[in-house]
């Protein structure tokens, strides 16, 4: 496994250098946006790869809450920590998309305000996490991530039910999409989703090292109280 | 494709954004890399917790 890590490190760096290569050199230039459509195989990317990752968070969770096992509990944190870092280049470049083709950065339509409530949702996750010292937080944090997934589909779904000013989906849309252009959207989700599975790989470890030094200073506190009391 | 500020701009804030979060995994395993040596160090009070 330790020499594993490194060998899928390095063929995720050559496969984001390719799907950059095909963003910005294969893929063709969009007629009424022109180069700034690009934008879109970073952005579209993000928010499919933060959905995939609350996806398992849900799951992870709804296991945790059946079976009550640290490992879903480890992934639920991990899943939700990486996720939030995808959603939120996802938040970051809608803006700087919408500023040269909308003339604004932000505007209260449903698919924009469901993505920042679905980001704050996980953000709060998060900072259950961190900073409740409860014995009870993984299991308040499990139920809150079973609610916050709820939104999930809300948000993919939003600009179906809804008249908003975010453009249809890619999938399913009704619309068509140049082959080129999809080819390069689909390299890049898939070089960010390996990405995101090394560093969640990553988090794993380091979360599973934490809760393992956490339990060797409880065990030496209690061989030596008065240790822990200094 | 010609140089775009905004095409630009998303590109380096995603990347900035990635390596931010990388860099506190980092800090943090060097952290506890540092943890671990300490309890399994002479002073620790038993022989081995890892």
């Amino acid at each position: 496994m330790k020499k594993l890590f490194p060998i899928l490190g390095v063929l995720t760096a050559i496969l984001l250098m390719y799907a950059l290569y095909q963003a910005l050199v294969v893929a063709p230039t969009e007629q009424t946006m022109g180069d700034v459509q690009r934008i879109f195989y970073y952005h579209v990317p993000s928010a499919w790869t933060a959905f995939i990752l609350l996806f398992l968070n849900f799951g992870a969770s709804v296991f945790y809450l059946v079976t009550r096992r640290s490992t879903a509990d480890i992934v639920a944190l991990v899943s939700a920590e990486v996720g939030v870092v995808f959603l939120t280049v996802n938040l970051v470049t809608g803006p700087i998309w919408a500023r040269p083709v909308w003339g604004i950065w932000w505007t209260w339509d449903m698919r924009l305000t469901s993505t920042l409530v679905l980001w704050l949702i996980y953000v709060s996750y998060l900072f259950l996490r961190r900073f409740s010292s409860s014995g009870e937080t993984p299991l308040l944090a499990a139920a809150l991530a079973v609610l916050g997934a709820l939104c999930v589909p809300f948000v993919y779904f939003s600009i179906w039910f809804f008249r908003t000013q975010h453009p249809q989906p890619v999938m399913g849309g009704g619309g068509s999409i140049d082959p080129r252009m999809l080819h390069a959207l689909l390299i890049n989700w898939l070089a960010f989703s390996c990405f995101a599975f090394l560093v969640c790989w990553s988090r794993y470890r380091l979360e599973k090292l934490q809760r393992e030094v956490d339990a060797a200073h409880a065990m030496e506190s209690l061989l030596d109280p008065r240790e822990s009391l200094r | 494709m010609s140089g775009n500020p905004y095409l630009l701009a998303a590109y380096s804030v995603t990347w900035l954004i990635h390596i931010a979060y990388l860099a506190t995994i980092v800090r943090r395993y060097s952290r506890l890399k540092r943890e671990v040596a300490d309890l399994k160090g002479p002073g620790a009070k038993s022989g081995s917790y890892m």
